[in-house]
């Protein structure tokens, strides 16, 4: 117990740290760029599969669910909404925070085991503005990025089943998808992505960073960061649902 | 004469672990000095407490004027301006290339071009060509890979410069390369040099003063022509690396 309150202490320390050298100069332009490329480009394809294949299964059991009182009808909207506001965000967050904060982790252990991060400090390179900062910012501007083009293709994955499954009609499946989405379960789902684009980023970067010794350390740090990163984002999720909700 | 490095009474601890226990030490300017002792005892917690990447829990550690263990901010960036360290184990970042090493600390008041050049230069003076600038430094061998921490330790001309074991992992060839390019370096740089080493072949080449740490203390500190008339049993046990002695062997 006492040493959970530590480790959350100093997460949020580190956390605070962080977001200072977020907002302070020197910036390191290029790693922004190199990260967000990293982050978003690469997990496209994991994001996206991961998308398509929930859409058409929401739209599959929602048919079945819907069937029993007779209303196919709301299959389209609830692919939408349900797409947009939960499970892009949350299933795109927990497939990146398997790919994007293992990789962050095991990137900054080796660098931590090897002193390259010992190196930076020598070098008058601050490793916070170097290597922590431009993940952290790229996290939370990717993600959002990245979980609007898995909503859409979400969304088609429902439309592909629902045309060609259910033989739904495509123009009326466009219009329910178009007439019952919101602006606000847009801007919530989004809102999450980039909540969840600074928890994975933050917690790689952290355990990383704090790599025990040898190669063990660093194998540690990465599961770490997968397993803990995956734990916050379940519990943002509600913490932001709640949110919204009341708001 | 004030000298330009000084530990005092330094201890640090990890855990149970007593590992510094009041290391006193001073090197003058322009001076090499080398640590020598055996694996574990502190060598590169020393050197680290200096400059600040591990923090002492006793002693002050004296830099010229300047307290480094309490420097923060401008203080501490100014401070670490002076130095060049070359690590254990290269610690090239190896997401850059070699000219991208060397040239790190240069990177940002420079064009890409006068850092490419410039780190040419380091490298050729390290007895690296210009082909192996455009690298990664997985590709190059353990002895280049030493030689690129090496350039990118003196890129900046550091008033102030640190080896840690520069030979360890080196065939005796390479080593000797080594030696004479810190010997080189550090006389015609003027640099205060402090080195690590186990290797008494180094320590003959490199040293104007050696000092001895064993069991977190400084046992013996002299010029290095006193090595061996000094009569001191950890010393001579050291040199001659005989199981027997003061120094207790883990076996
Ligand atoms: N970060 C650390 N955490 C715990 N123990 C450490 C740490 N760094 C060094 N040590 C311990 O301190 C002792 C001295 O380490 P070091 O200075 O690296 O030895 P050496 O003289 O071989 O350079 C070793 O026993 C090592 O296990
Ligand atoms: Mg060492």
């Amino acid at each position: 117990m006492l040493s959970l309150c530590r480790a959350t202490g100093a997460l949020v320390l580190f956390a605070a740290q962080a977001i200072l050298h977020i907002f302070t100069p020197p910036y390191y332009g290029r790693e922004i760029l190199r990260q967000m490329l990293r982050i978003g480009y690469f997990s496209l394809p994991v994001v996206g599969l991961t998308a398509l294949f929930t859409g058409a299964v929401l739209a599959l059991q929602i048919y079945i669910g819907g069937s029993r009182f007779n209303a196919e009808g709301v299959v389209a909207s609830i692919v939408a909404i349900g797409i947009v506001r939960e499970l892009g965000p949350v299933l795109g967050g927990l497939m990146v925070a398997g790919r994007v904060s293992a990789s962050i982790a095991a990137e900054l252990g080796t660098m931590r085991v090897t002193e390259q991060i010992d190196a930076l400090t020598t070098l008058s390179t601050n490793p916070f503005k170097y290597l922590v900062a431009p993940r952290i910012l790229a996290g939370v501007l990717t993600m959002p990025i990245l979980v609007a083009v898995a909503d859409t293709i979400g969304i088609m994955g429902g439309f592909l089943v629902g045309v060609n499954r259910l033989n739904f009609n495509a123009s009326t499946y466009i219009a329910n998808t178009v007439d019952f989405l919101q602006a606000g379960d847009i801007i919530s789902g989004l809102i999450k992505a980039a909540v969840f684009g600074f928890i994975i980023t933050l917690l790689g970067c952290y355990h990383g960073y704090n790599s025990g010794r040898g190669a063990q350390g660093v194998g540690t740090a990465t599961t770490n960061a997968v397993v803990s990163a995956s734990v916050l984002i379940l519990a943002a999720n509600y913490i932001l649902t709640e949110m919204f909700f009341s708001a | 004469m004030k000298p330009k490095i000084e530990l005092r009474d330094v201890h640090k601890s990890f855990g149970a672990k007593h590992v510094l226990r009041g290391v006193n030490l001073s090197v003058q300017k322009s001076e090499s000095m080398v640590i020598i002792g055996g694996s574990g005892t502190g060598k590169s917690i020393t050197i680290k407490s200096i400059l600040g990447l591990v923090r002492p829990d006793k002693g002050e550690v004296w830099v010229d004027d300047i307290r480094a263990d309490k420097a923060r901010g401008k203080q501490r960036d100014a401070l670490l301006n002076k130095f060049g360290m070359l690590f254990q184990g290269g610690a090239l970042f190896d997401s850059l290339k070699v000219w991208e090493n060397v040239a790190f600390r240069m990177r940002r008041r420079m064009s890409a071009n006068d850092a490419r050049d410039m780190a040419i230069e380091k490298l050729r003076r390290v007895g690296l060509g210009p082909d192996n600038a455009d690298l990664f430094p997985a590709e190059l061998s353990g002895g280049m890979q030493k030689r690129v921490g090496l350039a990118r330790a003196i890129a900046d001309d550091p008033e102030i410069i640190f080896f840690d074991e520069p030979t360890t992992g080196l065939d005796p060839i390479m080593s000797d390369v080594i030696n004479d390019l810190i010997r080189e370096v550090v006389v015609e740089m003027g640099a205060t040099a402090l080195t690590i080493t186990h290797d008494m072949t180094s320590v003959r080449k490199i040293a104007d003063k050696v000092a001895m740490l064993h069991n977190g203390v400084i046992q013996w500190t002299g010029p290095v022509g006193d090595l061996d008339t000094c009569g001191d049993p950890y010393i001579d046990q050291f040199i001659h690396g005989r199981a027997e002695g003061p120094i207790e062997a883990l076996r």
